[in-house]
């Protein structure tokens, strides 16, 4: 339902991207929405984009380069199956999140930022999703939890890791 | 009889159940064969309440809440009896938390379906865009002007001197820029509003469009925000169907139309000309003031950039009148305040009234105190960028001029809660961290000097040279807050200063009361 509800990650493939690409070509200033339609298509932003990107929009790699890694958002490799996403911002820690956090990084045996060996789940922090009046908040895959508490996050890690 | 329930489609709603009740009242329903009709509305705003469930009879709405898939069956059997259920909240208009308030801003939000034109219509929506259109677009300015309207995104600035700004520049391509990067911790009202009454932003947006001269507008959505960011795009194609937006906005000769642009996860990007600078597909860099965004602002285009509350704010101002609005609130803050309470509270939610009301009011009277039921330490107002009050600051009147009187900041209206086991060295250092993070590199004092900053705070967590620390940590803030060209460096001093100041006993210096023993 909501728009980042991702497909799986797929292969780079430059045809793809070109009329991905081409599709926002109509807009002004559409470096982000390409970077956006690219990452929506291949679950991350290849290098091999950079130059074509490049070229289509008469811009230097270098300056492409430095915008797909200003934005947090972008990837440059393709995240796991789930992205299960922990607020860590004020609102939450004051709610209990940073318990929650080192939880969650427990029991999946990963750090905030890294993704599973077995490619299921990528645990990311992320800096308010707006539910700061039902904190503690999670986003897993696009859908926002809230009220979160150890049972109610188990549920979302074993989910995260099928 | 067809029975009408309103259950919200508000991500917070969402985030604690609400498609699951809503799902669950459908299925009850069908199983007792009733015909029901279920509203996807935005939230009222009484979170402690989600999922809230509302009722239309004839003496009006009736809430009930908060509602589990699993109450509904009695619910569904108490809604077709005489109304009685342990989650009975009474007529909705009638709850003390909302009957309190003066919603003007967000008079809609919660009451109609989001998705269609028609139920904004009948609650006084495009009333404010008809008086504009009559009035033409210099008394709409002055209107504005008037009214005492200050952005809401944080800063302030009245936003009437901005749209005269861009008025008086020739005529040309000029832009309206809606800043809906809401990411201050804390804050929700403007996703509430795009979520739950989208037409009043793009109204509001259109007004600005006709009084200046442009005929296009962006709303800059963050991208933690995919329901508001979908909410939105639903809402403009509605309206440019309705013509509402298009070549000839509302039947008159003034052509507007705007579009949504999503974020990519800069915090900094909430920053004026961050966001402009990302919009125009770059690095979202803070821009030197001058030239103002008004003079030089999207694409180099005299650019109208506000908040999503304060474009939210304009119709129900051009519907009745400038001083209308301006008789409420202090001092030189007009108007009504969405303020959003959040963190460790009882009765957390979007609290609106005129400026004046006292934070203590807010936290203790309207909040219900901590929600772990423990006492409150500190407060945080205004975002990550906001000072942390003590109680002994809980008498200070929410107002721009009040807060800064006392180091700290209203900004988007966020109000966080905390209790005493909050460590308040540790909220500075995050302060520290949290500006390393999302720094956008462009002034050294932000970009090295918060990093330097946590690694001064540790020195003292660690009672490393104490005083010498400290005193760098003074003068660190000191460089941060002159030499930073945006709010990001510029503010981040006050979260950390007012820790220091007002909670020395955490940082490891003995406390006040041991100190006047």
């Amino acid at each position: 339902m909501p728009h980042d509800t991702r497909k799986p990650s797929s292969t780079f493939d430059r045809e793809v991207a070109l009329e991905r690409m081409r599709a926002c070509l109509d807009r002004e200033g559409p470096l982000l929405p390409i970077l956006h339609a690219l990452q929506e298509e291949f679950g991350y932003i290849d290098e091999a984009a950079e130059p074509l990107i490049a070229e289509v929009l008469n811009i230097t790699r270098a300056e492409v380069h430095g915008v797909i890694t200003f934005y947090h958002d972008f990837r440059r490799r393709p995240a796991g199956r789930h992205v299960l996403k922990l607020c860590r911002a004020e609102a939450c820690q004051a709610a209990g999140g940073d318990p929650l956090a080192l939880h969650a990084e427990r029991r999946l045996g990963l750090a905030m930022g890294a993704t599973a060996a077995d490619g299921s789940v990528t645990l990311e922090p992320v800096y308010c999703l707006g539910l700061c009046a039902t904190a503690p908040s999670a986003m897993l895959d696009g859908r926002p939890v809230g009220r979160l508490d150890e049972v109610r996050l188990d549920g979302l890690l074993a989910e995260a890791q099928q | 009889m067809t029975l009408r329930l309103f259950i919200p489609m508000d991500a917070a709603a969402l985030a604690v159940g609400a498609e699951e009740v809503a799902a669950a009242m459908r299925n009850a329903a069908a199983r007792r064969n009733v015909a029901v009709e279920i509203v996807r509305n935005g939230s009222r705003g009484l979170y402690w309440l989600e999922p809230m469930v509302e009722v239309e009879t004839p003496a009006g709405r009736v809430a009930y809440g908060p509602v589990a898939p699993s109450d509904a069956e009695s619910l569904l059997a108490a809604l077709l009896g005489n109304g009685a259920h342990a989650l009975r909240q009474g007529p909705t208009e009638d709850i003390p938390w909302l009957k309190r308030q003066t919603r003007l801003t967000f008079a809609r939000c919660g009451v109609v379906d989001p998705r269609g034109l028609a139920d904004y219509r009948a609650h006084d929506g495009c009333k404010g865009l008809a008086r504009a259109l009559s009035l033409g677009p210099a008394a709409t300015v002055e209107e504005v002007v008037q009214s005492g309207l200050r952005g809401r995104g944080g800063a302030g600035f009245p936003t009437g001197i901005k749209w005269r700004t861009v008025a008086q520049t020739p005529p040309q391509q000029k832009y309206i820029v809606c800043n809906a990067d809401e990411g201050d911790s804390g804050t929700f009202a403007d996703r509430m509003i795009m979520e739950g009454d989208p037409f009043v932003l793009i109204e509001g947006m259109a007004i600005a469009g006709i009084a200046v001269g442009a005929t296009k507008g962006y709303v800059y959505i963050r991208s933690e925000y995919p329901h508001s960011a979908q909410a939105m795009e639903a809402a403009i194609a509605a309206a440019r169907r309705d013509g509402l937006l298009g070549d000839r906005v509302a039947g008159s000769s003034f052509a507007f139309d705007m579009e949504v642009r999503v974020g990519a996860g800069a915090y900094v990007c909430g920053e004026e000309t961050s966001l402009l600078d990302s919009l125009e597909g770059k690095r979202g860099l803070v821009r030197a003031k001058p030239p103002l965004p008004a003079h030089k602002g999207l694409f180099g285009r005299p650019t109208v950039i506000n908040n999503v509350l304060s474009f939210a704010s304009v119709p129900i101002i051009m519907d009745k009148g400038a001083a209308f609005y301006r008789d409420f609130g202090m001092g030189k803050s007009r108007g009504t305040m969405p303020i959003q309470l959040a963190g460790n509270i009882k009765y957390g939610g979007l609290f609106e009234t005129a400026f004046g009301i006292t934070l203590g009011e807010l936290v203790d009277e309207v909040g219900g105190g901590t929600r772990s039921g423990r006492p409150m330490r500190a407060v945080q107002v205004g975002g990550p960028l906001g000072a942390y009050f003590p109680r002994a600051l809980f008498d200070t009147p929410f107002d721009y001029e009040a807060f800064a009187a006392r180091d700290g900041l209203i900004g988007h209206g966020g109000v966080v809660v905390f209790d005493d086991t909050v460590d308040m060295a540790k909220q500075a250092r995050f302060a520290m961290e949290f500006c390393a993070i999302e720094s956008c590199g462009k002034c050294t004092p932000c970009r090295v000097g918060s990093t330097r900053g946590m690694e001064v705070i540790d020195r003292i967590i660690r009672n490393e040279e104490r005083a010498a620390n400290t005193a760098l940590l003074e003068d660190l803030c000191s460089t941060l807050k002159f030499g930073s060209l945006c709010a990001l460096g510029g503010f981040t001093p006050y979260p950390v200063m007012s820790a220091l100041t007002h909670f020395p006993e955490d940082f490891g210096a003995p406390s006040r009361l041991q100190a006047a023993e």
